[in-house]
C-alpha cells in the first residue's frame, strides 16, 4: 500500500463541501489538514537488533474558527462521510448558531520545494538500514575497552500533507526525514558515564553518502570514555564559551519561544511589546528559516498551508519581528510567517520555530578561548526548557571542559546551566566566525513535538550560572 | 469484560488466530476519544473533540522479534500491520530470551477505572468548569491573570491477545482541569499552575486548585537569585514525585541486564537512608497509576523495592526476568505507582526543624540535567528560603545539584503529607541535606 497522492486522490468538490460544512454554524474560517505519514525504524541495543518497526498514520484534522473560538475535530476516516462528520463536530464546537449557506472555491498553489530528496528511504531495503546499526555498534565498542553498552537507532519518515481552507488555500508538501542516533555507556572506577550523538536531515537515504556513521559512533563512544575522568562541574556564576554548532538551543530557549506570537499575544513573554528595542548584544542577529535546505526544521509549507520563509527576528541586537501563525497574524492584520506547525493531524497548529540560528561573527574562535582566563567550555549541549513569562531558562551540558588560563583542560561531569533570557542575550560579549548547524532536535510545546534545527558560531557569555557540585 | 470492547477483542483474536505453529503473536487494539477545552478571559478559546484508534502487533519467530503499528483498524491496515511485523521479525537479531509472557496465575486486583458519570457528563458543563476555575484563580488576588484554564477528559477501550493464551479487554476514562497563572508586580512577572482531579468532574476541588495556582505565582514575586552554597532542601511533594520516577527507572531489570543501572549488583546493600521505604503498588486504588495488567498482560502487583534503605529487588518484565533468571514482577512498562512510606511530620513541622535551607517549589530541566546512568543530578529550581524554622524570601534562577546515589543517602526526613498526584509516583515532602545550590 503506497502513500496517498494528496493533490489528486481528493476530489476538489468534496473538499469544498467539507469546508462549507465547517462554516455552517456561523464560523468565518474552516480548514482541512490531511496527513499521510509512513515511518520505519530499527534499533539495536545490547548487541542485538531488537526492534524493527513500521508505522502508518493517516487522517484529517478539521479546524473551524468562529471569532475567538476554535473548534477542532480529527478523524482517521478519509472518506467524504468521515470528513463531513469531523467537520460537523468541529462546527458544532465553534457554533454561534448563525448558520448560513457557504460556497468555497479552492486555488491549488504551486508546490514550493525547499530541497531535493535523491534516495527515498522506502526504496532502500530494511536490511541495508539495519546494517548501519551493526556498523555503529562495532565501531563504538572498538573505541575503548571501557565501553560496556551501545545502542543505536535508525528511523526515516515520509510525510505528505494537504492543507485547504475557506480562504481558498490549497497547498501540499512532502517532507522526508532520515535520522541516526548512537549512545554509549562507559564504565570506570568512578562509575558509569554516557555519550550521545546524532545526525539527521530533511533528506532521504543519501544522508549516509554524505555523513559517516562510523565517525558518529566513534564520537559518541569517545565522549563517554572522556567523561570517565570528568570532575564535578563548578557551582556558581562563571564565563561560558559555547562551541559552534552545539549551542543553538541556548537561543531556542533564551529567546526563540519568547518570540512566538501566541505567547506574546497572551502577555506570557518577556519580549512582548519590545519590537524596535535592543534586546540582545549588538553582536546578535537571529534568524528563523524554514526554507533552509536539508536542515531538520526545513518545510516547504507550514501546517496551515503557508510557504515557509526566512524571518529575521533580531538584527544587531534589535528585536525586529516575532514568529506568526494564522490566528495571530490575522488578529494583527499582517501576513503569516510560515511558522504555524503541528505534530500531526490530531493536533491544533501553533506558532513554532523551524531552523533558528545566530549569524556568524568575525572572531577566530581560538582567540575567544585564549582571552578567557577561567571559565567553562561547552562542546555539546543537551535539551533545555524555558518559562517565557519570566525568561528563566535551563539547558543541559553533556560534554564540557574547564577553561584555565585561556586553555581547555579537564572534562566536567554533566549538569544544567541556568540563566534569564534577556540577561544572557545582553551578556554575549564574543562571537566567532565558525558558524555551524547543530544536531537535529525535537521541540516540545503544549504537548506537541515538531522537528527543529538550530545553529550558531562559537560564542562567549560573560557570566552564566552552572549547576555543578564543586565549590 | 465490558460489552463495548467486543469488536476490538474480535480484531485482536482474529490476528492471533493467524499465527503459524512456529510464531508467537501479541496484538493490542485500542480506541479512544478525547475532549480538550481551553478558556481564556471568560471566552472559549478552543474545543477539541476527537476519536482515534490503533493496532500494534508483535511477532516472534525463531527468537527474532518484529513489530508494526497503524492508526486505523480497517481490514487492509490490520492485514498490512501483521505482514510488516512478520517481515520485520525476519530482520531482528536472534535473542534466546525473546518470548511472550505465559499466564502466571497471579490474580488480578480489580480497579475502578471507568466512571459512567464521567462518560455521560454534559459538554456545556465542562466549559463552565474551565471558566469557573479561571474565575476563582483571578479573583483570589488582584495581581493575578490567567495564561489559560483547561478541562480535559479521555476514554480508552483496549483489547489484548497473545498466542500464549492471554486475552484481556478493558476500558478506562479520566478527567482533569488545569490552570496556569501569571502574577505581575512592579514590572516583574511570576507564574503558577494547579490542577483538579477526580473520577468525574463533580469530585473536582476547583476552589483549592484556583487558589493554589494564584498563590504559587504571587508567592514568587520579588524572588532573588540566592548565593551558591551547600544547603538542606525540602522537596515539595510534586518535586519528590518527579525524583522518585527517576529512581524507579534505575531499578528496572532491563536497565540491569543491559548494564545501565547504577544499582546493578547492589541488592541487599544499604543504598538509601534507613528512612526510605519505596514501594511500587499499582493495586493501590489511591494511586493515579493504579492498573490491573502490565504490558505483558499479566496481573499488576505490589513490590517493595527499597526497605529501610536496603535495596530489596529490581522490577521485571517477562523478558528481563527470563534473562536474569528471576520471576516477572508484573512491571512490563516500568513502575507506574511508586510511593514512599510516609513519616510523621507535616511540611510545616519539617521546616520548623531547619535552621537554614530552601523549600523547592518546582524544578525545571529534569530531562536535560539528570542522567539516570551516571547518577548526576542538576536542575533549575525556584522556591522559598527557610530561616530559623520558617519560610522566608522567595528565590529563583538557581540550580540544585547532587547525585541520585547521594540524595538517597542524605534523606533526613520524610513527611506525612502524601499527595496522590497524577504521575507515576505519589508525592510527599522530602528533606535532603548536602545539596549544592548554585546561584549568584
Amino acid at each position: 500500500m503506497s502513500l496517498i497522492d494528496l493533490s489528486h486522490d481528493f476530489d476538489t468538490s468534496v473538499l469544498e463541501r467539507v469546508l462549507a460544512k465547517g462554516k455552517s454554524t456561523g464560523a468565518g474560517f474552516s480548514e482541512i489538514f490531511i496527513e499521510d505519514k509512513r515511518s520505519m525504524g530499527a534499533s539495536l541495543d545490547d548487541g542485538k537488533v531488537e526492534q524493527v518497526s513500521n508505522g502508518r498514520d493517516s487522517g484529517a484534522g478539521i479546524r473551524v474558527i468562529n471569532g475567538d473560538t476554535t473548534g477542532f475535530a480529527y478523524t482517521a476516516d478519509l472518506t467524504e462521510a468521515g470528513l463531513m462528520a469531523a467537520a460537523e463536530a468541529a462546527a458544532a464546537a465553534a457554533s454561534t448558531g448563525d448558520g448560513g449557506v457557504h460556497k468555497i472555491s479552492l486555488h491549488p498553489m504551486t508546490r514550493q520545494k525547499v530541497n531535493e530528496v535523491r534516495i527515498l528511504p522506502s526504496s532502500i531495503s530494511k536490511k541495508q538500514k539495519i546494517e548501519l546499526l551493526s556498523i555503529a555498534n562495532e565501531v563504538a565498542r572498538g573505541v575503548n575497552d571501557a565501553i560496556v553498552q551501545v545502542s543505536a537507532g535508525y528511523s526515516d519518515s515520509q510525510r505528505r500533507i494537504l492543507v485547504v481552507n475557506s480562504d481558498g488555500v490549497f497547498a501540499t508538501d512532502e517532507q522526508v526525514r532520515t535520522i541516526f542516533r548512537v549512545s554509549a555507556v562507559a564504565n570506570g572506577d568512578t562509575g558509569m558515564q554516557t555519550g550521545y550523538d546524532s545526525l539527521g536531515h530533511t533528506i532521504g537515504f543519501e544522508l549516509f553518502d554524505e555523513e559517516s556513521v562510523e565517525e558518529l559512533a566513534a564520537r559518541a563512544a569517545q565522549q563517554a570514555v572522556t567523561k570517565l575522568r570528568a570532575r564535578p562541574a563548578p557551582s556558581g556564576a562563571v564565563p561560558v564559551v559555547i562551541k559552534c554548532g552545539s549551542g543553538g538551543v541556548l537561543f531556542h530557549e533564551a529567546c526563540g519561544h519568547g518570540l512566538e506570537a501566541d505567547l506574546v499575544a497572551r502577555g506570557a513573554s518577556v519580549y512582548a511589546g519590545r519590537r524596535g528595542e535592543l534586546v540582545a548584544s549588538p553582536l546578535v542577529t537571529l534568524v528563523d528559516d524554514g526554507t533552509m535546505s536539508r536542515e531538520w526544521g526545513a518545510i516547504g509549507i507550514d501546517d496551515e498551508g503557508h510557504a515557509s520563509q526566512r524571518n529575521v527576528l533580531i538584527e544587531n541586537g534589535v528585536l525586529t519581528d516575532y514568529m506568526w501563525d494564522h490566528i495571530r497574524s490575522r488578529n494583527e492584520g499582517r501576513a503569516p510567517s510560515g511558522n504555524g506547525r503541528r505534530q500531526s493531524y490530531e493536533h491544533l497548529p501553533m506558532v513554532r520555530m523551524t531552523n533558528t540560528f545566530v549569524l556568524n561573527g568575525t572572531e577566530d574562535p581560538e582567540d575567544i578561548i585564549r582571552d578567557t582566563p577561567h571559565g567553562v567550555y561547552v562542546a555539546k549541549l543537551g535539551g533545555g526548557s524555558v518559562n517565557t513569562a519570566t525568561g528563566d531558562f535551563v539547558f543541559g551540558m553533556t560534554e564540557a571542559y574547564l577553561i584555565e588560563n585561556g586553555e581547555i583542560t579537564e572534562p566536567l561531569r554533566e549538569g544544567n546551566l541556568i540563566g534569564n533570557g534577556p540577561q544572557v542575550l545582553a551578556d554575549i560579549d564574543r562571537l566567532g566566525n565558525d558558524f555551524a548547524m547543530g544536531n537535529p532536535g525535537t521541540c516540545g510545546k503544549d504537548g506537541q513535538g515538531v522537528p527543529v534545527g538550530d545553529g550558531q558560531p562559537t560564542l562567549r557569555v560573560k557570566t552564566m550560572t552552572i549547576g555543578g557540585t564543586a565549590s | 469484560m465490558s460489552s463495548s470492547v467486543n469488536d476490538l477483542q474480535a480484531i485482536a483474536d482474529a490476528v492471533v488466530a493467524q499465527a503459524q505453529p512456529d510464531e508467537q503473536i501479541e496484538v493490542q487494539v485500542s480506541r479512544s476519544t478525547e475532549t480538550d477545552i481551553r478558556v481564556r478571559e471568560g471566552n472559549l478559546e478552543h474545543f477539541v473533540s476527537a476519536q482515534s484508534q490503533g493496532i500494534s502487533v508483535v511477532v516472534i519467530k525463531e527468537g527474532r522479534t518484529g513489530t508494526s503499528s497503524a492508526g486505523t483498524l480497517s481490514d487492509e491496515a490490520v492485514a498490512e500491520v501483521l505482514a510488516e511485523a512478520r517481515e520485520n521479525a525476519e530482520l531482528g537479531s536472534y535473542d534466546e530470551w525473546a518470548d511472550l509472557a505465559e499466564p502466571d496465575g497471579v490474580p488480578v486486583v480489580k480497579q475502578e477505572l471507568w466512571s459512567e458519570k464521567l462518560a455521560s457528563f454534559d459538554t456545556a458543563k465542562k466549559i463552565e468548569i474551565a471558566k469557573e476555575l479561571e474565575r476563582i484563580a483571578v479573583s483570589s488576588d488582584h495581581r493575578v491573570r490567567i495564561d489559560d484554564s483547561n478541562y480535559s477528559d479521555g476514554a480508552t477501550e483496549r483489547a489484548f491477545a497473545t498466542t500464549k493464551g492471554i486475552r484481556a479487554s478493558s476500558r478506562s476514562n479520566h478527567c482533569y482541569a488545569t490552570v496556569s497563572t501569571m502574577a505581575d508586580d512592579n514590572g516583574e512577572t511570576q507564574t503558577g499552575w494547579a490542577f483538579a482531579l477526580g473520577k468525574d468532574p463533580s469530585e473536582f476541588n476547583l476552589e483549592e486548585a484556583g487558589k493554589k495556582a494564584a498563590a504559587r505565582a504571587t508567592r514568587l514575586l520579588g524572588a532573588v537569585k540566592p548565593p551558591s552554597k551547600k544547603v538542606t532542601v525540602v522537596l515539595d511533594p510534586m518535586v519528590t514525585a518527579q525524583f522518585l520516577s527517576i529512581i524507579g527507572s534505575t531499578l528496572h531489570g532491563e536497565s540491569v541486564v543491559k548494564q545501565r543501572s547504577l544499582f546493578a549488583n547492589r541488592v541487599g546493600e544499604q543504598v538509601a537512608s534507613p528512612l526510605i521505604t519505596l514501594i511500587d503498588d499499582p493495586t493501590d486504588s489511591r494511586a493515579y497509576g493504579a492498573h490491573e495488567l502490565d504490558g505483558d498482560g499479566l496481573a499488576a502487583r505490589k513490590n517493595v523495592l527499597i526497605e529501610n534503605g536496603v535495596l530489596k529487588m529490581f522490577v521485571h518484565s517477562w523478558y528481563s526476568a527470563r534473562r536474569m533468571g528471576a520471576a516477572t514482577t508484573g512491571n512490563a512498562g516500568g513502575c507506574g505507582a511508586l510511593q514512599l512510606m510516609p513519616g510523621s511530620k507535616s511540611q510545616a513541622e519539617l521546616i520548623a526543624d531547619i535552621e537554614e535551607g530552601v523549600l523547592i517549589d518546582s524544578v525545571q530541566g529534569l530531562h536535560s540535567g539528570v542522567n539516570p546512568i551516571s547518577g548526576d543530578f542538576s536542575t533549575g529550581a525556584s522556591g522559598l528560603m527557610i530561616r530559623n524554622g520558617v519560610t522566608a524570601e522567595p528565590v529563583r534562577e538557581f540550580t540544585i545539584a547532587s547525585t541520585l546515589q547521594n540524595m538517597l543517602k542524605n534523606v533526613v526526613a520524610v513527611g506525612s503529607d502524601v499527595d496522590w498526584l497524577p504521575m507515576s509516583a505519589a508525592g510527599v515532602s522530602l528533606v535532603i541535606s548536602d545539596i549544592s545550590m548554585s546561584g549568584a
